[in-house]
């Protein structure tokens, strides 16, 4: 039993960080059509940023309180990767729209391994150890299973990051404008809606979600390196998929079910396949329900919401 | 009249849009058989329902006496069924020649293998795939552009080469949604004497059309399709004068509950 | 040939006949000028030419077809360790090339079919993502069936390939003409591949005139009306697939033999990507382009890592950008900028599918 409710837990955190990262996925599916491959990559920025930012503030303001350190640096990782998630938008993915349909995923594959290696450059291939400043000591066990603060700080910030997100979508003048958009270009242009601007910030937005996963991740496991947002950004992607493409609460839903399925899978794998398979498989499962959805539900649990492109 | 082609009772939903709602029409061997009604009747529905794009929600095609598969559109065509679309669809990047001996290719044996070594079975095929194609843009009169780019062709010669290319599929039936939309008089009165052509070579036509002067002078008999009912059907001069017919092109609706 | 000849600059739409022997000339002497600088470079254009053998089987699948296969190394892999458990130590198994080779090629093409089936009638993207998950769990699977039996020797990979040895030939040893002649080994390995390329461009090009070439542009051009005219869209897949996956696998196999060893570093998705690169940035659906941007780009890095290092140290007393990231940038920048500016590659298709000579009668010409 207790190794149940530890996996719930570990699977509940991991999967609050997938959920972050498959929003952006999500929105800019919906209102593009266009997997953008280089999001995985915006989180690693993300982390990378915050770890600079902390490695600076430990040289020059020693005596810092880890939570100011925090906060600070999340206040340059956010604005970093909403640049830069504005600049692809803006330099490549809007000379594209009306490419033939390879081209634009070609080039965010392209992206995404420009990001990779800008960070090689700048950080070197080395895993760096990532400042834990949210403490990972556990604290009292709540029915033998352990849980630390930073658990339960991502937990709780990535739900009020996605309630904030669902408020300014539904009930907002902008979010109206990115859900007409979404739906209908065309249609929504010709309301008066600005489509460059939301697509804009769509990207925006979903690029200062990477950046808190990000910093998220990189404080549970303490590491960061270049190729850190891969295989975070291709599971937040199945859980966009698996939640329903296009769809903000799938994307939401998806995250935290592919968190649980990998925690519980990676606890119970050794014991289902008699010892065959270890939690070094761990990565496969997310490609593995990936395969399965596309194949059975294609539209997800709660459905796909692509735009209209006429 | 030996029936070539049955609609029996065919329904098409799209969520709660009621496209189809019972439709049944005969088409006999060797006949010109038009289907017209207002935009949005579900004419294009129905050919998409036959020609295999979708499957009906309720009836089905019966063609030269066994039903026709559902949902399978390559599968329809072998049967002998070929259709154009209403907004063209060439491939563009294929020249005038490549098209139509695209159409050939289900009627063709060819291997992997017998094209990996070239054998004589197949350079002999592949002669005549080439020489068939030639012949069927002639037959459409348009053989002097068969060394161009598909999207290269004027909008008139390009309906041609689509309904060439529907011919090499050898097809005993030939479904042609509105050949001549955006055509002129004269390319009209062109189009005209071609399915004539056609018919007269066997193969039985069905089509959509808007262009009333075209129907009535060419269509054996015509159904009327409204709201996605059948509304009448008979020889053109008869269906003119049908009440609902009128109604349904100047107002009133469909007597089916949707 | 001819599409091949029309792709020489200059040339090739003067005098294709000239071109076309211009290729053959440069074809064969290439070893013989590369060697002038270093013996490493001939290893160089022995492994270019195995890059051309996954792009033209990668062009069959993206170009040809029309699908986005980012998993593609998988099949790569598929062949390599095929070599690597029937021809080494590892298992004790020996058996002779020609039998590994069509061994390998089979297990790779039904790797494709098995991959395609489910996962054909997926949208784009959609197939992009899962066929690169598919070429991760491979790596996966190469990286740990070490536990608890041990298949694959795990990240180490296995050791001891043996060559290739053709009709008592064995190519990994220099061949000795007379007592003070001998000809290198890496020299013999470049015509082998040399002729399994031909071969390659000779097997596509007859495929891209035929019926099935035919098939396949429709599909990709407009796929709702290929299947109007009656084509069976999903078979044109699984074969596109599963003939791009058979090419991965004699290539793999041929890689194995030649490397020596082989391991799951190899197998990376980096490699998928990179051969993507190669055959976009030269010109999709394309065979010449694909050669080309081969060529390019398996010759360019490596270019640049000779280059690189001491042209840094010399510049800035030490080495910024050490060789592979040199290549990771090269290619995402190929990558990107192709799609921007020239998203039809260097060398755009003017792919023709029919011969039109049988219509000479008739009058009609190119």
């Amino acid at each position: 039993m207790e190794i149940f409710l530890q996996q719930l837990v570990n699977g509940l955190v991991v999967g609050s960080v997938y959920a972050l990262v498959a929003l952006g996925y999500t929105m800019v599916y919906g209102i593009l059509g266009l997997i953008n491959f280089a999001h995985g990559d915006l989180v690693m920025v993300g982390a990378m940023t915050a770890l600079q930012t902390m490695l600076f503030l430990m040289g020059a303001a020693p005596g810092m309180s880890p939570l100011t350190m925090l906060t600070l640096s999340l206040a340059v990782a956010i604005p970093v990767c909403m640049m830069l998630g504005y600049t692809m938008e803006r330099l490549a993915y809007r000379r594209l729209r009306n490419a033939p349909r390879l081209a634009p995923l070609i080039t965010a594959i392209g992206m995404s391994f420009l990001l990779q290696t800008i960070a090689m450059i700048l950080w070197g291939r080395n895993y760096h150890t990532f400042p834990q400043l949210v403490s990972t000591a556990p604290l009292q066990p709540v029915a033998g299973v352990f849980v630390t603060p930073i658990q339960v700080t991502i937990v709780v910030g990535s739900a009020l990051i996605m309630a904030a997100l669902i408020v300014l979508v539904t009930k907002t003048r902008l979010g109206r404008a990115m859900r007409a958009t979404a739906e209908n270009h065309r249609v929504a242009a010709l309301m008066g809606v600005d489509t460059n601007l939301i697509i804009a910030l769509t990207f925006v937005i979903g690029a200062a979600l990477a950046a808190v996963a990000g910093v998220m991740y990189a404080s549970n496991y303490g590491i960061a390196h270049y190729g850190m947002g891969f295989m975070p950004g291709l599971k937040a992607f199945t859980a966009a998929v698996l939640g329903g493409i296009g769809n903000l609460g799938g994307a939401m839903l998806g995250g935290i079910v592919l968190g649980l399925v990998e925690s519980f899978g990676a606890g119970y794998i050794e014991h289902m396949t008699f010892g065959l398979l270890n939690s070094s498989y761990q990565d496969i499962f997310a490609f593995i329900i990936l395969g399965l959805v596309l194949i059975f539900r294609p539209t997800g649990l709660l459905g796909e919401r692509v735009s209209d492109r006429a | 009249m030996i029936t070539l082609l049955e609609a029996r009772h065919i329904d098409k939903r799209f969520g709660g849009l009621k496209a189809l709602s019972d439709v049944s029409l005969t088409i006999g061997k060797g006949e010109i058989y038009g289907l017209i009604g207002p935009n949005g009747a579900g004419k294009t529905t129905l050919f998409n329902v036959l020609s295999g794009a979708y499957a009906p929600d309720g009836g089905e095609f019966v063609f030269n006496g066994a039903a026709l598969p559902s949902a399978k559109p390559h599968l329809v065509v072998a049967q002998g069924i070929a259709r154009t679309f209403q907004n063209i669809r060439l491939f563009r990047e294929l020249t005038a020649l490549e098209n139509v001996m695209a159409g050939h290719y289900l009627r063709t044996k060819a291997s992997v293998f017998g094209i990996l070594v070239q054998n004589r079975h197949t350079v002999e095929e592949e002669r005549l795939t080439t020489e068939r194609a030639y012949e069927l843009l002639k037959y459409v009169g348009i053989e002097r552009f068969a060394t161009a780019t598909a999207k290269s062709l004027s909008y008139g010669d390009q309906r041609r080469l689509e309904i060439a290319r529907a011919l090499a599929t050898e097809p005993q039936l030939l479904a042609l949604d509105e050949p001549a939309a955006g055509m002129n008089a004269t390319e009209t009165a062109q189009l005209k004497l071609l399915i004539e052509q056609i018919r007269r070579d066997g193969i039985t036509v069905l089509l959509i059309e808007h262009d009333v002067k075209l129907v009535m002078g060419l269509c054996d008999r015509v159904a009327v399709l409204d709201f996605g009912c059948k509304i009448a059907e008979g020889i053109p001069s008869v269906v003119q004068t049908d009440e609902a017919v009128i109604n349904a092109y100047l107002g009133g609706g469909c007597r089916h509950e949707p | 040939m001819n599409e091949l000849a029309s792709a020489v600059p200059w040339l090739g739409r003067r005098n294709p006949q000239a071109a076309r022997w211009l290729i053959v000339i440069v074809a064969i002497a290439a070893p013989l000028v590369a060697v002038l600088f270093g013996r490493t470079w001939v290893r160089v254009l022995d492994f270019a030419l195995l890059y051309v053998m996954l792009a033209l089987g990668l062009n069959l699948v993206v170009g040809f077809a029309g699908l986005l296969d980012l998993g593609y190394i998988a099949f790569y892999a598929v062949g390599a360790y095929t070599a690597a458990f029937l021809a080494s130590p590892h298992f004790g198994v020996h058996l002779p090339f020609w039998i590994v080779l069509p061994v390998a090629a089979g297990f790779a093409a039904l790797a494709g079919i098995m991959l395609g089936f489910p996962v054909l009638r997926l949208r784009g993207d959609y197939l992009a993502i899962v066929t690169l998950g598919f070429g991760e769990i491979v790596r996966i699977f190469l990286n740990n069936l070490n536990y608890p039996v041990n298949i694959t020797n795990g990240p180490q990979g296995i050791n001891a390939l043996d060559p290739l040895v053709l009709f008592g030939w064995d190519l990994s040893r220099n061949l000795e003409i007379t007592e003070n002649l001998s000809i290198n080994s890496l020299f013999l390995y470049y015509y082998f591949f040399l002729a399994c390329v031909a071969g390659s461009i000779v097997f596509i090009q007859r495929l891209q005139v035929s019926r099935v070439g035919r098939a396949w542009a429709a599909m990709r051009d407009d796929e709702l009306a290929a299947k109007a005219i009656g084509i069976n869209t999903r078979n044109l897949k699984l074969l596109a697939f599963s003939l791009g996956a058979t090419f991965g696998g004699v290539a793999g196999g041929l890689f194995g033999a030649f490397q020596g060893f082989v391991s799951p570093e190899s197998f990376s998705l980096m490699e998928s990507i990179a051969v993507l690169t190669m055959v976009v940035f030269g010109g999709m659906g394309n065979v010449a382009g694909a050669i080309v941007g081969a060529l390019i780009l398996s010759a360019l890095p490596e270019i640049l890592r000779h280059l690189a290092v001491p042209l840094q140290q010399t510049l800035f007393g030490t080495v910024l950008l050490d060789p592979e990231v040199l290549r990771m940038l090269l290619l995402s920048l190929a990558m990107i900028l192709m799609m921007l500016l020239k998203p039809a590659g260097l060398i755009p298709a003017h792919a023709r599918y029919s011969h039109v000579e049988h219509l000479k009668r008739h009058g009609v010409s190119r």
